[in-house]
C-alpha cells in the first residue's frame, strides 16, 4: 500500500516523540508532523476517583480525536454499576467485592471515563483460568441496555495456565468499563475482545494487563459494530521473559468511530512486544484512531519491540489517524521499531486480479479480506475465526465497486 | 479459430503537465495457434502494448482498434477481456497480501468459466501443473507473489496460463531474470499450453535467448512505438547477430 507511510527504528538512549497524522478524505493521505508535548507515559496522572480529573473540554490530547458529545455521559453522568446478565461457556464467572485484592493490581485509570466506571461498579466479574491444558472460554454480554453503566472485569490466568478467552459484546450499550488482566508466571493467555454492538452503542474501555515471568499474552481487539468504540489496552511486561502480542482488527462504516490507544510498557529486562493493528474504513464519516505508545523503561535491557498500524481506505469521506510513539529510557535494547501507513486500494492489485477474469467487486473483496486476514489468522479460536470472516464479509456488502 | 487484430493502435499516458504518446500506430494480427515474437529495445513500447491489450487504466487509447473475432476489445472491462480469452503474463506481478495462491487460482478459474470447477479434478490439475513447473506443494498456501523470487513469480504466471486456458497469451518479458533451467521450465509450460489448447502467443522479449525454446512463426521488431520490421524466425537470428542498432541509428548511405 502506498501513501502516508512512516517507518522507524530507534537508536538506543533516545526519546522519540513521533507524531504522524494521516488524513484521508478523498485523495491520497497527506502526512504532516503534528507534535504533542513530550511527557513520559509512566508519569501520566492516574486515579480511581473521577473528581481528581479536571473537566474534559475536548482539546486534551487524550480526547481531542474522540466524539466527546457522544461519550460525555460516560465521563460526567452517574453510571449504573449493578451486576448485569452474562452468559458463559467453559467457565463459571463469579461476582467479587470491590475489596478484593486483585482489583487495582494491574493499573489505575488514566482518564476520567475510566475513573468514573471504577468508582461506580458494585461488583467485579471474575474469570479465573487455572488449567494447564488449553481451555476455551467465552463470556457474552448482550443485554446491557442503553442506560449509562459501568463494569469491571478481572481475568486472572494463574501461573502456567493455558487458555483462550473470548469476550463477546453484542446488543445495545452505553458502557464505560475497566478490564484487568493478570497473566501469571509461565501462563499463556489469548484474550479476544469482540465488539459487535448494535449500531447506536457507545463503548469506552480501558484494559490493564500485567504479564509475568516467561508468560505469553496475546490480546486481540476486534471492533466491527457500534457507533463509538474506544478501547485502550495497556500492557505492562513486569518480569523477564514476558511476551506480548497485541493485535487489532477494525472496520469502520459510515458514521462509525473506532479508536484504540495501545500502550506497552517494558518494565523488566528481556521482554518482547509486537503490536499490529489493521483497519478498513468505508463510507462518509467513517473514522478511526490508533495511537501506539511504547515505553522501554530504564530497567528493560534487552527489550525487543515492534509496533505497526495499517489502514485501508475504501471510499471518500473517511479519516484515519495513526500515531506511533516510542520512548526509550535504556541504551541496551535488542530492537525497537514502528511503522504506520494509511492508503487507498492499490490499483495494481485490482488490475492484477481483474486481468484474471475476477470482477472489480470481487477483486476488492479479496484485497480487503486479504489485508485483514493477517489479524484474523491470529484468532486461534477456530469457530470464532470462521465467524469473524463472515462478519467481515458482511461489512464488505456495503463496499461499492 | 479466433483472431486478435490490432489496427493503427495509438496509445498515450498522462505525465506531469501533459500526455506522452507511446504507441504511434501499431498493426498486428494473430491467429489462434500461432506464435508471434515481439522484439525491441527497452522503452520501445512493448509493455505498453501488452497492458493496453489487457486494459490497464493508465494507458489511454487515442486511436485505432483492437478486436477479438470482430468484437471490440477496447469496449470491454479488464475482467471481461480475460473472460473473453485474453491473458497477460505480467513483467512485474504484484503481491496480494493475505490471498493464497490456492484461493486466487480457484477464484480466477471460477470467474473465467462462470462456474466453480469440480473440486477433485481441479486440485489434481493444479497439482500436476505445479509439478511440471517444479513448484513446491507449499506454494499453494503462500500469498500471491508475496516473497516470491523473480523466477517463482514467472512460474506462477505460467501456472495461471496453463490452468485458465485462454485463447491468446501475451507474455511480457517472461524470460527476463530467469536462469537457464528456469527458462527451460517456463518455456516448456508455454509450449505445453500451445499444444494442448491451441493457444495463440504474443511473446514479448528483449533478448533472443527464449526463442531457442519457444519457436515463433513470426517476428516483429518494435522500435519507438511502431513495428519497424517483420518477418519469419530468421529475423530473430539476424537480431541476435546485429542487435537493434540499425533501427535506432539509420545506417549512413
Ligand atoms: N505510466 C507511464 N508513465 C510515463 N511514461 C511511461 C509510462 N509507461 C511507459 N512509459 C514510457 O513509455 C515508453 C515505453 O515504455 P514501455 O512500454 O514500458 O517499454 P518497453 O516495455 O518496450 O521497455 C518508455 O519511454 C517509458 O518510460
Ligand atoms: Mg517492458
Amino acid at each position: 500500500m502506498a501513501a502516508a507511510t512512516t517507518e522507524g527504528t530507534a537508536a538506543p538512549t533516545t526519546t522519540i516523540e513521533h507524531g504522524n497524522k494521516a488524513h484521508s478524505d478523498g485523495g491520497w493521505a497527506a502526512t504532516g508532523g503534528s507534535f504533542v508535548p513530550v511527557q513520559t507515559r509512566s508519569d501520566r496522572f492516574k486515579s480511581t476517583d473521577p473528581s481528581e480529573f479536571p473537566n474534559v473540554e475536548g482539546f486534551e490530547s487524550e480526547w481531542k480525536l474522540t466524539p466527546l458529545k457522544l461519550v460525555s455521559p460516560l465521563i460526567n453522568d452517574t453510571l449504573d454499576g449493578s451486576v448485569y446478565e452474562i452468559s458463559a461457556v467453559g467457565t463459571t464467572p463469579e461476582w467479587i467485592d470491590r475489596t478484593d485484592a486483585r482489583i487495582g493490581s494491574t493499573g489505575k485509570p488514566e482518564e476520567k471515563a475510566s475513573a468514573n466506571a471504577w468508582s461506580s461498579f458494585e461488583k467485579a466479574l471474575l474469570v479465573t483460568l487455572d488449567s494447564d491444558e488449553h481451555v476455551d472460554v467465552t463470556v457474552t454480554r448482550s443485554a446491557l441496555g442503553s442506560a449509562a453503566r459501568a463494569a469491571h472485569t478481572i481475568i486472572e490466568a494463574k501461573p502456567n495456565s493455558v487458555s483462550t478467552v473470548v469476550l463477546q459484546n453484542t446488543g445495545s450499550a452505553l458502557l464505560s468499563e475497566n478490564v484487568e488482566i493478570i497473566v501469571g508466571d509461565g501462563a499463556q493467555l489469548t484474550l479476544v475482545s469482540v465488539q459487535e454492538w448494535d449500531d447506536a452503542a457507545i463503548h469506552v474501555a480501558s484494559h490493564f494487563a500485567t504479564v509475568g515471568r516467561d508468560a505469553r499474552f496475546r490480546h486481540i481487539v476486534v471492533s466491527l459494530g457500534g457507533k463509538v468504540i474506544r478501547l485502550n489496552p495497556s500492557t505492562h511486561l513486569i518480569a523477564p521473559g514476558a511476551d506480548a502480542e497485541l493485535f487489532g482488527l477494525y472496520f469502520a462504516d459510515a458514521g462509525q468511530h473506532i479508536e484504540q490507544r495501545v500502550y506497552v510498557e517494558h518494565v523488566a529486562e528481556k521482554t518482547k512486544s509486537r503490536v499490529n493493528y489493521k483497519g478498513a474504513l468505508n463510507g462518509e464519516g467513517a473514522r478511526t484512531v490508533w495511537v501506539g505508545d511504547v515505553l522501554i523503561g530504564a530497567h528493560a535491557a534487552g527489550t525487543d519491540t515492534y509496533e505497526q498500524n495499517r489502514n485501508l481506505v475504501l471510499s471518500e469521506g473517511t479519516r484515519a489517524d495513526s500515531i506511533p510513539n516510542l520512548e526509550i529510557e535504556t541504551g541496551d535494547i535488542l530492537g525497537a521499531g514502528h511503522a504506520s501507513a494509511t492508503g487507498r486500494f492499490d490499483d495494481e492489485q485490482l488490475f492484477y486480479l481483474q486481468a484474471r477474469g475476477i470482477t472489480e467487486r470481487e477483486a476488492r473483496r479479496l484485497v480487503v479480506l486479504g489485508f485483514l486476514s493477517e489479524i484474523v489468522q491470529k484468532v486461534d479460536a477456530g469457530e470464532l475465526q470462521d465467524r469473524l470472516k463472515l462478519a467481515i464479509e458482511a461489512e464488505l456488502q456495503g463496499v461499492s465497486a | 479459430m479466433s483472431t486478435l487484430v490490432i489496427k493503427n493502435l495509438q496509445v498515450s499516458v498522462d505525465i506531469e503537465g501533459g500526455t506522452k504518446e507511446i504507441l504511434k500506430g501499431v498493426d498486428l494480427s494473430i491467429e489462434q495457434g500461432s506464435i508471434h515474437a515481439i522484439m525491441g529495445p527497452n522503452g520501445s513500447g512493448k509493455s505498453t502494448l501488452a497492458y493496453t491489450i489487457a486494459g490497464h487504466p493508465k494507458y489511454h487509447v487515442t486511436g485505432g482498434s483492437i478486436t477479438l473475432d470482430g468484437e471490440d476489445v477496447l469496449k470491454m472491462t479488464v475482467d471481461a477481456r480475460a473472460r473473453a480469452g485474453l491473458f497477460l503474463a505480467m513483467q512485474y506481478p504484484v503481491e496480494i497480501p493475505g490471498v493464497t495462491v490456492q484461493n486466487f487460482l480457484r477464484t480466477a478459474k471460477t470467474a473465467i468459466d462462470g462456474e466453480a470447477p469440480p473440486l477433485r479434478p481441479w486440485l489434481k490439475e493444479v497439482k500436476e501443473s505445479m509439478t511440471e513447473l517444479r513448484m513446491d506443494k507449499a506454494f499453494a498456501e503462500r500469498n500471491v507473489n508475496e516473497g516470491f523470487s523473480g523466477g517463482e513469480k514467472k512460474r506462477h504466471e505460467i501456472l495461471q496460463l496453463e490452468l485458465l486456458k485462454p485463447k491468446f497469451a501475451i507474455l511480457d518479458e517472461t524470460d527476463s531474470g530467469l536462469d537457464v533451467d528456469a527458462l527451460k521450465i517456463v518455456s516448456k509450460g508455454v509450449n505445453r499450453a500451445h499444444e494442448n489448447t491451441g493457444l495463440g502467443v504474443l511473446l514479448i522479449t528483449h533478448y533472443t535467448r527464449i526463442l531457442r525454446y519457444i519457436h515463433p512463426d513470426f517476428v516483429h521488431v518494435f522500435v519507438d512505438g511502431r513495428v519497424a520490421e517483420e518477418g519469419g524466425p530468421e529475423l530473430a537470428e539476424r537480431l541476435e547477430n546485429e542487435g537493434y542498432d540499425r533501427y535506432l541509428a539509420p545506417a549512413e548511405a
